[in-house]
């Protein structure tokens, strides 16, 4: 089912293209502390690819090596088929990868809106002198960025509130928001750290479907972390298990689900 | 009645882009520079230009600075002082090195200068916040006022230790000088107010502005969308220290004529435009306006009521004005954190609505 060179199609029918990103034999270390062991994975063209584990196994430290917020001890990453230099998490986002955050982390004092254009900030390069006097590339950029990130709100409905400073909004709408946000830098890859914790049925419902719609509509390519189990099945093309920094699980939702190794982890094993 | 959006469409994203969105804000803020540009300027005496015009003028470009480097960028500085020496030290020696070139440029020139000597204070940034940022400003202001007291470069080796203006004109008018005519003067300072303001203005909503802020509401979520941290807030110590320096410059030049550095450049001056932003309201322009108009207007109206019209001893009325003075401030902060741009937007929303509500 899964070839190298071809790509795969999904049970739903999907094409799944060529790797689009690819951790080979990644490790990293906090002082004494391992927090990922020699995990090495790829994401797909287009595919929408789960990370789970229980607490503390490592999901979100792998998250922050992608996003390049940690530098890990060993092994490479290659993105777009290129090995990755270490780099700062600015140059990671301008190389196309977005994220959002498990606890968000929006632009309280600002206005949704802003917040949203602020995802276009890598292409926007007008000069200070332009800006300044609010002629010529400043402004037609100002719209031109503007007509982009009015379509992704248009597409995550928050339009009635394009407006409000984002402190005054709803825990499940600055959710969204900050899938806006994201979103708005059109990224190559897209990591939601947790989009749906905290949120109840009817959020997590509206969430999954926002996940699938990009997937479809754009073709993102997704990675997320995810507690709830019935979500990540439902949603994933293919899963990564962690457990204590060890992967111990990949494959299809169906695969992961019939292994031992993962089951053990998540019931728990006699030691007798 | 009058602060209406409705039935004002906007049809395009320059429309609603522009900072005076609504129709009536938009006349208001016209008829203010129609006032202050072709009414003001006929009417003023000394005594106005000199005690509420031309500090409210001048401070205001620096709360306007002070505004974007901590209401914008979330980098608290207390060196404006300093900061501000610098901008003046800087046109005293463009103007005694260059007399031929026209006093405007050197102003201009000296906001340059103190952008550099901010970006070189700025760097402590990129390693420290919140108050140990401050405690690293407070440095640069110490350090600043020491410098320009001790290297006799700075000041022409003058005996006093002094720097005093040397006349300087524009367009055959003096500018700069004992001989300068308060309208002369009032309309040098609201040229580059105005200018100032809309430059900010322009940098603020702008992809500028938008970094500067999201480095200040989260600096690790604006990393991550691919803010470049040091660009971000080196940039915004340039911008602020340039406006700060511009102010600097028109304080020593234009206004005071003489200056001793660590009489008018103190720490006291850092507070004060401090106090102002917080006043005002961080995080906007119309704030920096506010804060500036507020405590350069409150001394001369308590004196005016306590000295002039009730006829107390002055040295008691100045007394009493340092205890309201610092009570407001206290008021301000506890009811009204946000200052008095706030207060100003909450009217707004009310009149919106009004008369009525329903």
């Amino acid at each position: 089912m899964l070839d190298q060179e071809q790509g795969y199609v999904t049970a739903d029918g999907r094409q799944i293209g060529g790797t689009v990103m690819d951790m080979r034999n990644i490790t990293l270390r906090f002082g004494g502390v391992t927090a990922i062991k020699d995990i090495s994975f790829d994401i797909r063209e287009g595919e929408i690819r789960a990370i789970i584990g229980p607490n503390g196994a490592g999901k979100s430290s792998m998250l922050n090596v992608i996003s390049g917020f940690y530098v890990p001890q060993e092994g490479q990453v290659y993105f777009r088929g290129e090995k990755r230099a270490p780099m700062r998490p600015y140059e990671v986002a301008r190389q196309g990868i977005a994220r959002t955050f498990q606890n968000i982390a929006l632009f309280e004092g600002m206005s949704v809106l802003d917040n949203v254009m602020t995802g276009r900030l890598t292409q926007m390069k007008a000069g200070i002198l332009s800006q300044a006097l609010w002629r010529g590339k400043a402004e037609k950029e100002e719209v031109e960025n503007r007509e982009i990130c009015e379509k992704v709100i248009d597409f995550l409905e928050i339009q009635h509130i394009r407006k409000t400073p984002v402190a005054r909004l709803p825990y499940g709408l600055k959710k969204r928001v900050e899938l806006a946000r994201a979103l708005a830098s059109e990224p190559k890859l897209l990591l939601l750290d947790e989009p749906m914790a905290g949120m109840n049925v009817e959020e997590k419902e509206d969430m999954s479907r926002f996940i699938l719609d990009v997937n479809d509509e754009f073709g993102t390519t997704i990675a997320l972390i995810e507690h709830d189990m019935g979500v990540v099945m439902d949603l994933s093309d293919r899963v990564v298990v962690m457990d204590y920094g060890r992967k111990i699980g990949d494959g299809t939702p169906e695969e992961v689900r019939n292994n031992q190794e993962v089951i053990d982890a998540y019931l728990g094993v006699s030691h007798d | 009645m009058f602060y209406r959006e409705a039935g004002d469409f906007k049809t395009s994203y320059q429309d609603d882009n522009q900072t005076f969105p609504i129709k009536f804000d938009r006349y208001r803020y016209y008829f203010m520079l129609f006032v202050a540009f072709a009414i003001i300027p006929f009417m003023i005496n000394d005594y106005w230009v000199n005690a509420v015009f031309l500090p409210f003028l001048i401070y205001a470009i620096a709360a306007i600075g002070l505004n974007i480097l901590t209401g914008y960028c979330g980098q608290v500085s207390l060196g404006t002082g300093g900061f501000m020496a610098v901008g003046a030290y800087a046109v005293y020696k463009l103007m005694t090195m260059f007399p031929e070139v026209s006093v405007l440029i050197h102003i201009v020139l000296a906001g340059v200068i103190t952008a550099g000597v901010g970006v070189l204070f700025g760097l402590p940034s990129l390693r420290i916040k919140g108050f140990y940022l401050a405690v690293a400003t407070l440095a640069a202001q110490f350090f600043l006022v020491w410098l320009f007291n001790r290297v006799p470069w700075f000041y022409n080796y003058s005996a006093s230790g002094q720097i005093s203006a040397p006349e300087r004109t524009f367009l055959g008018e003096p500018i700069t000088g004992p001989a300068t005519e308060a309208w002369a003067a009032y309309l040098v300072c609201l040229v580059f107010v105005t200018l100032s303001a809309i430059v900010a203005r322009n940098l603020t909503r702008g992809s500028l502005g938008r970094k500067w802020m999201a480095i200040r509401d989260m600096d690790i979520a604006a990393e991550i969308i691919g803010v470049n941290p040091l660009g971000a807030k080196l940039s915004a110590f340039a911008i602020s220290s340039f406006f700060v320096g511009l102010s600097g410059a028109l304080f020593f030049a234009v206004y005071l004529g003489a200056v001793e550095v660590g009489e008018v450049f103190g720490i006291n001056k850092s507070f004060l435009v401090l106090f102002m932003i917080i006043i005002g309201g961080l995080g906007s322009i119309f704030g920096s306006f506010a804060g500036a108009a507020f405590l350069v207007l409150l001394p001369v109206f308590l004196k005016n009521v306590l000295v002039g019209g009730l006829g107390w001893p002055t040295d008691l009325a100045a007394h009493l004005e340092f205890m309201i003075v610092g009570g407001l401030i206290i008021v301000f902060l506890i009811a009204e954190p946000h200052g008095l741009a706030q207060l100003w937007r909450v009217t707004k929303e009310k009149l919106r609505l009004w008369p009525f509500p329903h």
